[in-house]
């Protein structure tokens, strides 16, 4: 069914339900491609498996429910204000695909280009902020300095008065940054991929990769059976390490939690995003009205997906310095997610050692505003098995070489 | 918050602590004798396990020790704490 207005009214005066929006198959013996993992990424590297690189017999394997990992989880921030040319080409080739998203897949992901204001409390951060100011101009990607009062007037609810611990002292403004609708676009990619012919196959759970005497990869056992595939991309997240253990593999990986919250819904009051590294707060505003606020990770790694409450609590004080006018706000939910952490904060798109075996993963805190780039180039870098010239920089060797891509200091915790 | 029972200090909580990491990896002897894949996983490769993990935690606002903890990364429980130097102890 092609989404319309046509369609909307037709639904609308029949009342008939909606149908479903992708097919729940059997998984078959043999596929060309094996994709572990059904978060956005993953599901959008089908999709643009099979849209760009015509390989349709392709399998989604998701242990649980697609998109009920990450990419239902995270706080939707979408920008690509990067400071290194590696990251900010990646960065910036997603942020193109985003704003065609909705078009593209007949699906509204509801991609909100609010801007994004990343704030500078100290001499330091105004300092690192403007260098990534004139790092993205003259990388062609707009970034623009803000001083306090313009800060103000493009956020009135945020106090940039001097009494604060750490007052704001300006702030980075990438107005194509925003927000999107993260289930929206992990079931918009789910129901084109599988129009295009892709098997998305849930509560099936990878418990070991096959490989044969020259050892490559020839398959998956799953808790659905044996999946024979000559070529399996593991787009696992925050399991990476479980996932390429089975191939023996070390990554340089360490999974942490980290969490989010909801407010109650209220009226529009947050015309954009607004985060602060330093002082660790990010929020922004729903459509429903909830103010959605990211935490820090836990300090130790762990895979329970839930965190200590004292993380969420610094969250909080920080919002409610910045936001006076929230303090009486209630929250209502709060979670946890694992992310796959690198040391250089950058993540690992390509080939293995392994002959057959693609990795895409080490998004850390920050991989939703990826997902179409990721699986764009991750689709090339899987059909022609050589990396996609935007994502080489990113191999899994680059540990090896010691060619790191250091976006540290502007991901170390709010990515 | 985590429940940390320091080896020379008793139970403390977590806000106390500051985890280093995995345990247990040592740095080569010889840096310049190793090749550059013993170097990678010496430097970044880890094992990140879902289940027991052995790690590195210090009592930064406390005695300032350094000291090892088997902890269960899925249910978060502390299985053990040990001081630097000792074997890691089973996981049971």
């Amino acid at each position: 069914m092609r989404f319309s207005f046509a369609t909307m009214l037709r639904q609308a005066f029949t009342g008939n339900a909606w149908p479903e929006q992708w097919r729940s198959p059997e998984p078959k013996p043999t596929y060309d491609v094996a994709i572990v993992g059904a978060g956005g990424h993953g599901l959008a590297t089908a999709y643009y498996l099979a849209s760009e690189h015509g390989i349709r017999n392709v399998a989604v394997l998701e242990k649980g429910w697609l998109g009920g990992g990450n990419t239902g989880r995270n706080t939707t921030i979408i920008r690509s204000n990067y400071l290194q040319d590696a990251s900010a080409a990646l960065y910036e080739h997603a942020l193109k695909l985003w704003e065609g998203l909705s078009r593209t897949l007949n699906y509204n992901v509801m991609y909100s280009p609010r801007g994004v204001l990343m704030l500078a409390h100290t001499e330091h951060d105004v300092r690192v902020f403007r260098r990534h100011v004139h790092a993205n101009r003259l990388a062609g990607i707009d970034n623009e300095w803000l001083t306090p009062e313009q800060t103000q007037r493009f956020c009135p609810p945020l106090n940039v008065s001097p009494d604060l611990r750490y007052p704001v002292l300006g702030a980075a403004l990438q107005r194509r940054g925003g927000v999107a609708r993260h289930d929206a676009v992990a079931w918009g990619y789910a129901r084109a991929a599988s129009a295009l012919g892709v098997d998305i196959v849930q509560n099936c759970e990878v418990t070991a990769i096959r490989r044969d005497a020259a050892g490559a990869v020839t398959g998956v056992e799953t808790t659905r059976g044996t999946i024979a595939a000559r070529k399996i991309a593991v787009v696992a997240a925050g399991h990476t390490s479980v996932v390429m253990a089975m191939a023996g593999l070390r990554m340089p990986l360490e999974s942490f939690p980290l969490q989010a919250l909801v407010s109650e819904p209220v009226k529009p009051v947050l015309p954009c995003v607004v985060m602060s590294n330093t002082i660790h707060a990010y929020v922004s505003q729903s459509d429903k009205g909830e103010l959605v606020i990211g935490a820090a990770t836990d300090a130790y790694t762990s895979y329970s997906q839930a965190g200590g409450l004292h993380v969420v609590t610094h969250a909080l004080e920080a919002i409610c310095e910045l936001f006076p006018t929230f303090r009486r706000l209630r929250m209502l939910r709060n979670w946890g997610g694992i992310v796959d952490v690198t040391p250089d904060r950058s993540p690992i798109v390509g080939l293995t050692p392994v002959p057959g075996l693609f990795v895409n993963c080490g998004w850390g805190t920050g991989g939703f505003k990826a997902t179409p780039g990721s699986g764009h180039v991750f689709a090339a870098t899987v059909a022609h098995g050589e990396p996609h010239p935007i994502v080489a920089p990113f191999a899994l060797d680059r540990f090896r070489s010691g060619r790191l891509i250091d976006e540290a200091a502007a991901a170390a915790v709010a990515h | 918050m985590l429940l940390i029972r320091c080896p020379f200090c008793g139970a403390r909580p977590e806000n106390e602590f500051s985890p280093s990491g995995e345990a247990h990896i040592a740095r080569p002897p010889d840096p310049s004798a190793c090749d550059d894949d013993a170097w990678t996983d010496f430097l970044y490769m880890r094992s990140n396990p879902k289940g027991a993990h052995a790690e590195r935690w210090r009592h930064l606002h406390g005695c300032g020790r350094f000291f090892n903890c088997l902890r269960d990364t899925i249910s978060d429980r502390i299985i053990a704490t040990y001081p630097a130097g000792q074997t890691r102890p089973d996981a049971e």
